[in-house]
């Protein structure tokens, strides 16, 4: 049995599962929507981080879908989901590849400082722009898929569609784990010469999976604005690409389910802590990330240890 | 007579006030071992960067199979066939000796499109595993790079290079900082692999009994020039050579 393919039942299972939770208890669809609107782009994240890289700007793609979606529906009355997604992955996908040029020469501190100021670029022009509803953003209304609604009394339709959205995201970002310009990823974080010196791109390497990771932040942000029904510009605003960053560590870089995993938990404890502490909800959050972090240093996906590897690094042979 | 696979002609290369080549010529013939010997700064390690495209020389021309390379990247003259290993092993640390060995297979197939296409687990373990057999290395195959004693990472080191199917080989210092005893062996399983692959070679290397014993051929380096070229046995007998490189006799006398 190939091993490129062990990720599929387990993100099978999950998406089944979460489809069940949402039909018994439809309260609870849309936080679970929420928290895997975020898990997209968290995916990207990840595949990121096995680069050694770290975005503090996702926010940048999550708002290019969002507004994507607001912008086609609201100006070019295209109200089709899987056309609105086609163009958000195509447009950040063009996007990213003409910043990713520049990017993928940086590593370390630089690149995540240089995504963060594209993203607060985006943020300040958004705010700016009344055309473009300013620091309120605009309502998204009537977004359907080939006809069926997909929100207000038919959000299931809607989370429905982002659950296929987040496993067809995974299973790419998954198969592109075993591509050749995938595997180099762990190269370029572990040691940029030899990479060199293999008659290989790290630079290349970079700009796939920074591409890649804008197209997961859009097709979430994309989801977000067509189920949310609103965007606005704190899409593009830091503190989201920093929840992005924070769930990506809770998530670790073991796999493509944990990302979703780990957004959703998030999410449904963010709203448990909003509700029974109101005041106090931040804190609880902190707290309970604090552990994670304190517990968990390789995230979620570190509670599944695989194979030799695991048993390996605590050897010292 | 076949012509050179590298010719180097006219080498120079100054750090400010130290020449670290001053008209170096240099040819290796298709198929031969070449030991390189030299004093610290005689500008062993400087030629072959120079080749490998780490430093561009100051002038002097790098001849591969007839085409310039002077002036590339390391990736590009590494993608013409050109491979080194590093006086200071250059492994991916945190993998195991069998994912070093997956990922340099996944370099040499990641030119072009051709890096989207998947590569199956199986063939690629498979592979990286017979690669550590030929060269003695399977009893480590899990084992983490960063935590195996340095004969190994240096023989590892020399079989990830070998992965991109190099034409000529560089090697610098392949077994410093390893025990006397380790050296011979190490050297046994790179030269065959050499050997069997039909490659030339080209080693650094201070030891001079691992020199006689395992070069085609000697070249001599003192103070950033080719002293002498030629057979083990005329460099290891040369005068300018003994007292000079090997540094024996009236020197500690």
């Amino acid at each position: 049995m190939n091993r490129t393919f062990t990720f599929l039942p387990p993100l099978l299972g999950g998406a089944a599962l979460i489809a069940l939770i949402a039909w018994f208890l439809p309260s609870w669809n849309f936080v679970l929507a929420i928290g895997l609107a975020k898990g997209l782009p968290v995916l990207g994240l990840v595949l990121l981080m096995r680069g050694g890289l770290v975005s503090f700007g996702q926010g940048l793609y999550y708002a290019l879908g969002g507004y994507t979606v607001g912008l086609a529906s609201q100006y070019f009355g295209l109200k089709d989901a899987a056309a609105l997604l086609v163009i958000s992955a195509i447009g950040s996908a063009l996007v990213a590849f003409v910043v990713g040029l520049l990017l993928s020469r940086y590593r370390d501190i630089f690149f995540a400082m240089l995504t963060l100021a594209l993203s607060m670029l985006l943020y300040g022009i958004l705010v700016k722009s009344t055309e473009l509803g300013g620091t309120d953003g605009f309502n998204v209304h009537g977004i359907t898929l080939f006809g069926i609604p997909l929100t207000g009394a038919d959000r299931m339709n809607g989370l429905l569609l982002l659950i296929a959205v987040c496993v067809l995201g995974a299973i790419n970002l998954g198969l592109f784990g075993a591509t050749a310009f995938g595997r180099l990823l762990a190269g370029v974080r572990d040691n940029e010469i030899r990479v060199e010196y293999l008659g290989a791109s790290a630079d290349r390497a970079v700009l796939i999976a920074y591409v890649l990771a804008a197209v997961m932040a859009a097709l979430g942000g994309a989801m977000s604005g067509i189920i949310v029904g609103h965007i606005d510009p704190e899409m593009a605003f830091w503190a989201t690409s920093g929840e992005f960053v924070v769930i990506a560590i809770l998530a670790g870089t073991g796999g493509v389910l944990a990302p979703f995993v780990a957004a959703v938990v998030l999410e449904v404890v963010r709203s448990f802590a909003y509700q029974y502490a109101p005041n106090t909800w931040q804190l609880v959050l902190g707290l309970i990330i604090l552990a994670l972090i304190l517990f968990l240093p390789q995230g979620l996906s570190g509670l599944v240890r695989r194979g030799p590897r695991a048993v390996n690094a605590g050897e010292k042979s | 007579m076949t012509a050179p696979i590298i010719a180097a002609k006219g080498l120079r290369k100054r750090f400010g006030a130290v020449v670290a080549a001053n008209d170096v010529n240099v040819d290796i013939m298709p198929g031969t071992i070449s030991g390189l010997i030299g004093t610290n700064g005689a500008g062993k390690t400087t030629f072959i960067n120079m080749i490998t495209g780490y430093l561009q020389p100051d002038e002097g021309s790098i001849l591969l199979e007839g085409g310039e390379i002077v002036g590339l990247t390391p990736r590009d003259v590494t993608r013409r066939g050109v491979a080194r290993s590093f006086q200071i092993p250059q492994l991916f640390n945190s993998l195991t000796a069998v994912e070093n060995l997956t990922l340099a297979e996944a370099a040499l197939r990641s030119r072009g499109f051709a890096g989207f296409a998947m590569l199956p687990d199986s063939a690629l373990e498979k592979s990286a595993r017979a690669t550590l057999e030929r060269f003695g290395l399977e009893r480590f195959g899990d084992s983490l790079a960063g935590t195996m004693p340095e004969g190994i990472r240096k023989l590892l080191d020399i079989a990830v290079a070998m992965v991109a199917r190099p034409r000529v080989l560089f090697l610098d210092e392949p077994t410093s900082g390893v025990s006397s005893e380790e050296k011979f062996p190490i050297m046994d399983r790179v030269i065959a692999a050499t050997r069997a692959d039909n490659m030339s070679m080209l080693f650094v290397e201070h030891d001079m009994e691992i020199v006689r014993r395992y070069s085609d051929r000697v070249l001599a380096f003192f103070e950033g020039r080719v002293l002498i070229d030629d057979k083990p046995d005329v460099v290891m007998n040369d005068t300018q050579v003994r007292t000079l490189i090997i540094g024996e006799e009236k020197a500690h006398g």
